[in-house]
């Protein structure tokens, strides 16, 4: 029994660190200037837990073989050994800080620092099953909403067209295009219930709650197409509430926004 | 010992239903909350099955379910309705009539005055009344697969507004999350009850000499966990009637102005959906506590138990489960760094996330040291024990990623969570209760369980809950989304499905082996072999009178205790082990 369990703790710390050696799949693939310092937060926190893990499941293995009944008589009777929790406490403790510490700057970084001078500026009305995509327009201000006036068909967020502000406003649906090697300030709403806006390949992730405007920002380094998916459950098709993000050269960028705001 | 016999002592009922049904003993009731468990847990199994049927074949018609669910197939596939009422409806039992009821209502009912060397709880009927308002909360709950509508589809969180605008933002939010919410609010009074009791019973029913540092580890992780208890519920109680109020009185607590839903205006202004997250949290944290917290006192009695040794650092674990509970209260806001939160907060509350890791570390560093230089003995109990020590490191541990602000930005709301809490406060939790199970089943109903389709259950649930869920890490990593009704919708996803399909697999196998532990069970309950007093040679108050236990518990001598509880392997005792109530060794002689 001893030894059948011990092999089975075993092979369960191998297969676990097969499994996070990335061999068997790991995170899509990263294009915003934060997503780096995020995978490697990760990576170093992988390190420190790989080796906690490892020693506590291989030293329990061990003693469970080692101190069976059959094998060992005497037992030695103690009641602890506080010097040795001490250290143990301390060294844990540092650690564990430590990484809370490390990991707080990519967040600072994200929602701390101001949103940068000249950045592209998004609105992002989240509802029921879709996204709304709204630019300013060349004014670089976004017009007034007004709930009453929302229309899933001719107006899905409300615009009110009396103010002299929306009127270059470029409303889209589920097409988010942003320019490569800018950055973006992105305000996220939502018109009914908390969704969240979550596109993988930015390592982005903030609820869209409604009654709040929630701003951010971050910078797409590759150009390409990358999905926006929801990630807080908001209804029956929550799972299909999918979007595109499509990170264009300025050029494309500047034309697609023309081509959207004649359409 | 004292030979006087106690006063308070209310009479051993005759009839059937005083006896067994409205029974004010804490055996009874502590029987009683195990069974209702025991139901609970099977309907949360089954419903986990099913969800799994869709993950891993989203698109598979199943026509004999659709004979016994019609409401959950519109003539093909399962709907993905019926999948998020299967899921919201998975999490709520298990998490409160599950989790918090098995380890705390029933083992802690049960042992919790025996332990300490009482004749019963401090309140009976109270004991009582909690336990019947939990059944009726039971009731109400799964009344709200079958009202109109079906059961609500908003999860075990019920974030608002979601669960707040009624059937317009979805199926199962009319009726059926009514009596959710009402299930909830029962739940929490009965909680309530059940704490005021199990704190007063400990803090004033001891009997002579058990000071609270003679305390059984169980006691201490029972009594913290009441603490807990009493602090956290009411808040969610508040929390519930308010959202019921939204709903029925037209109020506006959690629900904002300026809602459209579908191109319906919503009359609501004023209400802040973050408010719900916060109470929610506030009890939900600590409520992860309530579940794995009396799992960490058995795994502790076990591990000394069979080891046949002294718990390593006893007063170091007093301390730990403590530290658990008091830091449990301030980390709430984790579950909620991406929720709109102010920024500056989520780095607090990420920092105390991490710290409480340690305490956690330390129970483990100890459990490693008991079993050092042990005498090990493999009864099925110790290898639920041991099998709960390494969940418990496999599941705690990834809690080191998700308490960081920025890892949480990328992993929030995937299959990670999903895995680490399922390892930890799920699979975990539960092998403290089977362990509990095999180790005080003799006491309860006088039989043995038997041993052999102990282990055999034990090797398969062992290895079957290792494969669902560390993969389940990955798909997380992968992006894989929670609560989503099929991962075939987005192109990132598409990776997953082989990991959906496995993960089921070994699911539907280790769900089926579940039954061998319901036959032995019962099977042993009137067949098993007949045992003694102490069958495991333990030390605790429990092992010192006969099993199943007189009515009062003692017989009217309320024991006099002189030892720790884990007295195991002491040099030069003529046994391995010293009863708690053995008398005094003369350290003159």
């Amino acid at each position: 029994m001893a030894i059948s369990f011990a092999v089975t703790i075993w092979l369960i710390v191998l297969a676990t660190i097969y499994l996070f050696s990335g061999q068997m799949g790991w995170f899509p693939p990263q294009v915003s200037e934060h997503g780096g310092a995020i995978d490697d937060q990760f990576f170093y926190t992988l390190i420190v837990v790989g080796v906690a893990f490892t020693l506590a499941q291989v030293v329990l293995g061990y003693y469970v073989w080692r101190y069976r009944s059959s094998a060992h008589k005497e037992v030695t009777y103690t009641h602890g050994n506080t010097k040795l929790e001490v250290i143990a406490t301390v060294v844990t403790a540092v650690v564990f800080v430590t990484l809370a510490i490390m990991g707080q700057k990519v967040w600072a970084q994200l929602h701390l620092q101001g949103i940068p001078e000249g950045a592209v500026k998004v609105e992002v009305t989240a509802q029921q099953f879709a996204w709304n995509i709204r630019y300013p327009g060349a004014d670089g201000r976004f017009g007034r909403t007004i709930p009453q006036l929302i229309n899933d068909q001719l107006n899905p967020v409300g615009v009110d067209p009396k103010d002299p502000a929306s009127e270059d406003d470029i409303v889209t649906l589920n097409r988010m295009a942003i320019p490569v090697n800018r950055d973006v300030q992105i305000t996220l709403r939502s018109k009914d219930v908390t969704h969240s806006f979550f596109v993988p390949a930015l390592r982005f992730k903030q609820d869209t709650t409604p009654g709040m405007a929630i701003s951010s920002h971050f910078k797409a380094l590759k150009i390409g197409e990358y999905e926006i998916a929801c990630a807080e459950l908001c209804g029956i098709q929550h799972y299909k509430m999918r979007g595109f993000l499509m990170v264009k050269s300025s050029e494309d960028f500047e034309g697609w926004l023309k081509e959207m705001s004649e359409y | 010992m004292s030979d006087s016999g106690n006063p308070e002592v209310h009479a051993e009922p005759t009839t059937f239903l005083r006896k067994w049904i409205f029974s004010v003993d804490h055996k009874i009731i502590g029987i009683q909350y195990y069974f209702l468990a025991l139901i609970a847990v099977f309907i949360g199994l089954g419903l986990s099955v099913l969800m799994r049927l869709r993950l891993a074949w989203p698109n598979e018609s199943w026509p004999l379910l659709e004979k016994i669910f019609p409401i959950g197939f519109d003539g093909g596939p399962m709907t993905p309705e019926f999948y998020l009422a299967l899921m919201t409806m998975h999490g709520t039992i298990m998490v409160f009539f599950v989790l918090t009821t098995a380890p705390q209502g029933g083992f802690g009912n049960y042992f919790l005055p025996i332990q300490i060397g009482a004749h019963d709880m401090a309140f009976p009927v109270l004991n009582m009344l909690s336990f019947w308002v939990t059944f009726v909360s039971l009731g109400v709950m799964v009344a709200a697969f079958f009202v109109v509508g079906g059961a609500p589809i908003s999860g075990w969180t019920a974030y608002a507004p979601l669960s707040a605008l009624g059937e317009v933002a979805g199926p199962g939010l009319g009726a059926g999350q009514n009596l959710w919410i009402i299930s909830i609010a029962l739940f929490c009074l009965a909680s309530l009850l059940g704490a005021l009791n199990f704190i007063t019973t400990v803090l004033n029913m001891r009997a002579k000499g058990m000071t609270l540092m003679k305390m059984p580890l169980t006691v201490w992780t029972w009594f913290t966990t009441a603490i807990l208890a009493l602090l956290s519920f009411p808040v969610l109680l508040a929390g519930g009637i308010l959202l019921l109020l939204d709903r029925l009185g037209g109020t506006s607590f959690f629900i904002p102005g300026g809602l459209v839903v579908s191109d319906t205006i919503i009359e609501h202004s004023g209400g802040s959906p973050i408010l719900w997250q916060h109470l929610f949290w506030f009890f939900g944290h600590p409520e992860v506590y309530i579940a794995i917290l009396p799992g960490m006192g058995v795994a502790s009695q076990l591990l000394s138990t069979f080891a046949r040794k002294p718990i390593f650092g006893y007063r170091a674990m007093v301390v730990a489960i403590f530290a658990i509970g008091l830091l449990g209260f301030f980390v709430w806001g984790h579950h909620m760094f991406i929720s709109g939160l102010s920024p500056l907060s989520a780095l607090i509350f990420s920092v105390i996330t991490l710290t409480i890791g340690v305490p956690s570390a330390i129970k483990t560093f100890n459990w490693l040291g008991t079993l050092w230089g042990g005498k090990i003995r493999f009864t099925t109990a110790m290898l639920y024990a041991i099998g709960f020590v390494s969940l418990f490191v496999s599941g705690g541990i990834t809690g080191l990623f998700l308490g960081q602000t920025s890892i949480d930005v990328q992993l929030h709301d995937t299959y990670f969570p999903v895995a680490h809490f399922h390892m930890i406060m799920g699979v975990a939790a539960l092998f403290g209760i089977f362990g509990g199970t095999y180790y005080w089943f003799p006491k309860m109903f006088g039989r043995m369980l038997n041993e052999w389709w102990g282990k055999f259950h034990f090797w398969i649930t062992f290895i079957g809950v290792n494969a669902i869920f560390i993969p389940m890490h990955l798909m997380g990593i992968m992006g894989g989304l929670r609560r989503y009704a099929q991962s075939t919708e987005f192109k990132f996803l598409e990776p997953l499905q082989p990991y959906q399909e496995f993960v089921s697999i070994a699911a539907f196998i280790t769900a089926a082996a579940q039954v061998i532990f319901l036959v032995n069970l019962f099977w042993s309950m009137f067949k098993g072999k007949k045992t003694s007093e102490n069958p495991w040679e333990s030390t605790t108050l429990e092992w010192t009178i006969p099993s199943p236990p007189p009515h009062d518990n003692f017989a009217g001598k309320i024991p006099v205790v002189h030892h720790g509880p884990y007295e195991y392997g002491v040099p030069g005792s003529p046994r391995d082990f010293v009863m708690q109530t053995d008398p005094p060794i003369d350290k003159n002689k």
